[in-house]
C-alpha cells in the first residue's frame, strides 16, 4: 500500500495575507536608510508561510500525535538513553532570570547564571572524579572533539603531538570521526570473543605515537570493561591519554568514578544521563571533564571561583585550545541538568544508575530465550540481542523493529554496535515501570512467535502507523531537504 | 550462491579474470549485509590502486563501508551505471552491479585471493 501524505507542510497550508500577529506601523528607519547596497536588499517575497497561530499550533499538535515519542510510549533506543525528561526541568529553564539573560550581559549582572554553571560543573566533576570542566560543547561528538583537541594541545606542549588514537571495534561511530577531525589516525582493535577489550591487541597497537585511547565504559554492548585499570595503566605507560566516551555514564553514577579509574578525560551527555530533551526535542550539551594536568588546555572561558567563593569567567588561559562555541554552551540545558541533579541528590543519582541496570537485566532475562544473545556477560544499563535466530524465517532486525511500531513501541537501536549482526541494542532506562517492561517483553516475544508462524506479516509491518514501511534507499538517494523558496535574492 | 568462476577477498570483494584485466565488485553476501546501496564513490580511470588498500566508499542504508582493491593495478574502467542506479549492486552483484575494471600489475597477487570454496567457508555457506 503506497504511503500518502497525511499532514501537509506549513508552506502548503499558507494563505496569502494571513498573519498570526498584527504589528504596529514601522517606526524605525528602513533598511535603505542604513546605506545597505541595493544589490544586497531582498527584492522578492521572503517565502515564509503565512498563517494564523491556531493553524500552526494544530499542525504541530497533529505531528506530535502522529509521531512516537517518550511522552507517548516506551522508547528503548540503546545508547541514546531516551529517559523521561521531568517537567520541572522545563519550569526551571523557563524562569525569566535564566531564559531572558542575554549572552552578552556583563558577567557581574548574571551572577545567578554563573553560580549555576559553577555548581553544575562541581556536581559533574564529583560524578566523574575529575578536577576541571568545560560546559561549552554542544553535544556528545562536540565534546569528543573538544577532548581530543585538549589532548593534542597537551601533547604539543610536551613537544610531540603524536599520531594516532586507539578505539575498540565496538566504538560509537562518532569516535573515529572525531579522531580524524582532531588530526589523528584512528586505529581499531578487535574485541575479545566476550566483547571486552583484548589486552594483547591493545599492547600491540600502543606506541609512543599513540596520543590517546578512547573507550566507552560500559561499552556499547553494555558490558563493563573488567580490566579497565590494566588497560589504562598500559596506555599511560607509553604516555597516551585515556578518554572516556561518557555516552553510558548513566550506568556508573555514584557507583564508580571515571577519574578514579584513571581516565584523564570524559565527556558527559547532559541530554542523555541528565534528562534533558534530545532527538529533535532540544539542543544537546556535552560538557568535558578532565584531570588536573589537562585543565590548562580546556576551551576558554571556564567558570572558576575567586577567593570569596564567587563564580567568574576565567579568560586568562594562555594554553587554552580557544573557544569551541559562540558563547558559554547551551545554557538552558545546563539549567535543566542542574535542577535534575538537585532534585535527585547524591543518593538519588546513584539510584538512577542502579535502577537503569536492574531494568535492563530484568528485560534481558525475559527476552534471552526468544532472541540470540551473542555476548553473554552480564550487562549494565543496556544489552544487545539480535534477530539472527529468526534468520531462517527470512526475518531481519528491521522486521522486528517495524513490528514493534505496530505494537506501540519504538524499536531498539538497530544494527549497532557493528560487531553484532542484526543487532537490537536495547536500553530501557530507569524511568520505566515493571509494567511497561513486561508489556515490551510480551510484544517482543509475540514478534518472535509470529516470525516463525507468519513471517510475511512481519515483512509488511508496520501497518498500524500513520505511514507504512518507508523506502529507505529512495530517501537516501532522492534528497529533498527543503521547500523551494520562490523569488530568492 | 557463490559463483565458481570468481576469486574473492576476506573483505567480500570478487574478481573476474579476463587476460590481465580484473573486473571487480562486492559479493552478494556483502550486498545483503550492507542493505540497499545508495551511493558509490570509486577511484577514477587512470588511477593506481593497491591490493588491500581503500579505493572508494560504498554508502548503504545501514552503514558506509570502504571498498578495498582486491588486486593492484590501474583502473581502466568504472561502472558508470552505478552513479544513477547504485541498487544494481544489490540486484545483480556479480553482473550489472560490477564496480570497476583493473589492469593487473602483478599477477602474483592472485595467490592472495580466496577460491570460491574458501569464500563459502568464510561466510558459512
Amino acid at each position: 500500500m503506497p504511503n500518502k501524505i497525511i499532514e501537509t507542510t506549513l508552506f502548503e497550508k499558507s494563505i496569502e495575507g494571513l498573519s498570526g500577529a498584527s504589528l504596529p506601523p514601522q517606526d524605525v528607519p528602513s533598511a535603505e536608510t542604513f546605506g545597505i547596497p541595493d544589490k544586497l536588499l531582498r527584492k522578492g517575497k521572503i517565502g515564509l508561510p503565512e498563517l494564523a497561530e491556531v493553524q500552526v499550533m494544530r499542525h504541530y499538535s497533529r505531528l506530535a500525535a502522529l509521531n512516537h515519542h517518550v511522552e507517548k510510549g516506551f522508547y528503548p533506543l540503546g545508547s541514546c538513553t531516551m529517559k523521561y525528561n521531568p517537567k520541572v526541568n522545563e519550569d526551571a529553564a523557563a524562569m525569566p532570570g535564566f531564559a531572558l539573560t542575554h549572552p552578552l550581559v556583563p558577567p557581574e549582572l548574571a551572577e545567578g547564571a554563573l553560580e549555576l554553571m559553577a555548581q553544575l560543573g562541581e556536581m559533574l566533576c564529583e560524578i566523574t572524579g575529575h578536577d576541571a570542566i568545560t560546559l561549552q560543547p554542544a553535544a556528545g561528538a562536540h565534546g569528543e572533539l573538544t577532548g581530543l583537541l585538549t589532548i593534542r594541545a597537551y601533547h604539543e606542549k610536551n613537544g610531540y603531538a603524536r599520531k594516532n588514537v586507539i578505539i575498540p571495534d565496538s566504538a560509537h561511530g562518532t569516535n573515529p570521526a572525531s579522531i580524524v577531525f582532531a588530526g589523528y589516525e584512528p586505529i581499531e582493535i578487535k574485541s575479545l570473543e566476550n566483547g571486552l577489550i583484548d589486552i594483547e591487541a591493545l599492547k600491540a597497537a600502543l606506541s609512543e605515537d599513540t596520543a590517546a585511547l578512547m573507550i566507552t565504559n560500559p561499552n556499547t554492548l553494555g558490558l563493563f570493561e573488567r580490566q579497565i585499570k590494566e588497560v589504562i595503566e598500559l596506555a599511560h605507560a607509553v604516555g597516551a591519554q585515556v578518554y572516556m566516551d561518557g555516552a553510558n555514564l548513566n550506568a556508573l553514577m555514584g557507583i564508580v568514578r571515571p577519574g578514579d579509574l584513571g581516565f584523564d578525560v570524559a565527556h558527559i551527555n547532559l541530554h542523555k544521563t541528565f534528562s534533558t530533551p534530545h532527538g529533535g526535542g532540544g539542543p544537546g550539551s556535552g560538557p568535558l571533564s578532565v584531570a588536573e594536568h589537562l585543565a590548562p588546555f580546556l576551551p576558554t572561558p571556564i567558570v572558576l571561583r575567586n577567593e570569596n567563593g564567587d563564580a567568574y569567567f576565567d579568560f586568562d588561559r594562555p594554553d587554552s585550545i580557544g573557544k569551541m562555541q559562540g558563547f558559554y554552551g547551551n545554557f538552558l540545558v545546563m539549567v535543566k541538568a542542574w535542577i535534575y541533579l538537585r532534585m535527585l541528590g547524591a543518593e538519588g543519582v546513584r539510584e538512577v544508575s542502579e535502577w537503569a541496570i536492574l531494568n535492563a537485566n530484568y528485560l534481558l532475562s525475559k527476552l534471552v530465550d526468544h532472541y540470540n544473545l551473542e555476548y553473554k556477560l552480564t550487562p549494565m544499563h543496556e544489552f544487545v540481542i539480535d534477530s539472527t535466530n529468526l534468520k531462517d524465517f527470512g526475518i531481519k532486525n528491521i522486521d522486528v523493529a517495524k513490528s514493534l511500531l505496530d505494537r506501540g513501541f519504538h524499536a531498539p537501536t538497530m544494527s549497532f554496535p557493528l560487531i553484532v549482526h542484526d543487532a537490537l541494542m536495547t536500553e530501557p532506562t530507569e524511568t520505566e515501570s515493571k509494567a511497561s517492561l513486561d508489556a515490551f517483553a510480551e510484544a517482543m516475544i509475540d514478534i518472535a512467535r509470529e516470525a516463525r508462524e507468519n513471517p510475511e506479516a512481519l515483512h509488511r509491518a508496520p501497518v498500524k502507523t500513520p505511514i507504512g514501511r518507508l523506502d529507505e534507499a529512495k530517501a537516501a538517494k532522492l534528497r529533498i531537504l527543503r521547500w523551494p523558496i520562490p523569488n530568492e535574492i | 550462491m557463490v559463483p565458481k568462476d570468481l576469486l574473492f577477498t576476506n573483505e567480500h570483494e570478487w574478481v573476474r579474470l579476463e587476460g590481465d584485466i580484473a573486473t571487480i565488485g562486492i559479493t552478494k553476501y556483502a550486498a545483503g549485509e550492507l542493505g540497499d546501496v545508495v551511493f558509490v564513490e570509486l577511484s577514477g580511470v587512470g588511477e593506481a590502486v593497491a591490493q588491500g588498500e581503500g579505493m572508494g566508499t560504498i554508502e548503504a542504508v545501514k552503514a558506509v563501508s570502504d571498498m578495498f582493491a582486491p588486486i593492484s593495478g590501474e583502473v581502466v574502467e568504472v561502472n558508470e551505471a552505478l552513479e544513477g542506479s547504485p541498487e544494481l549492486i544489490n540486484k545483480d552483484p556479480y553482473g550489472d552491479g560490477w564496480m570497476a575494471k583493473i589492469k593487473i600489475s602483478d599477477k602474483g597477487e592472485l595467490g592472495n585471493l580466496l577460491s570460491p570454496e574458501k569464500y563459502k567457508e568464510l561466510i558459512g555457506e
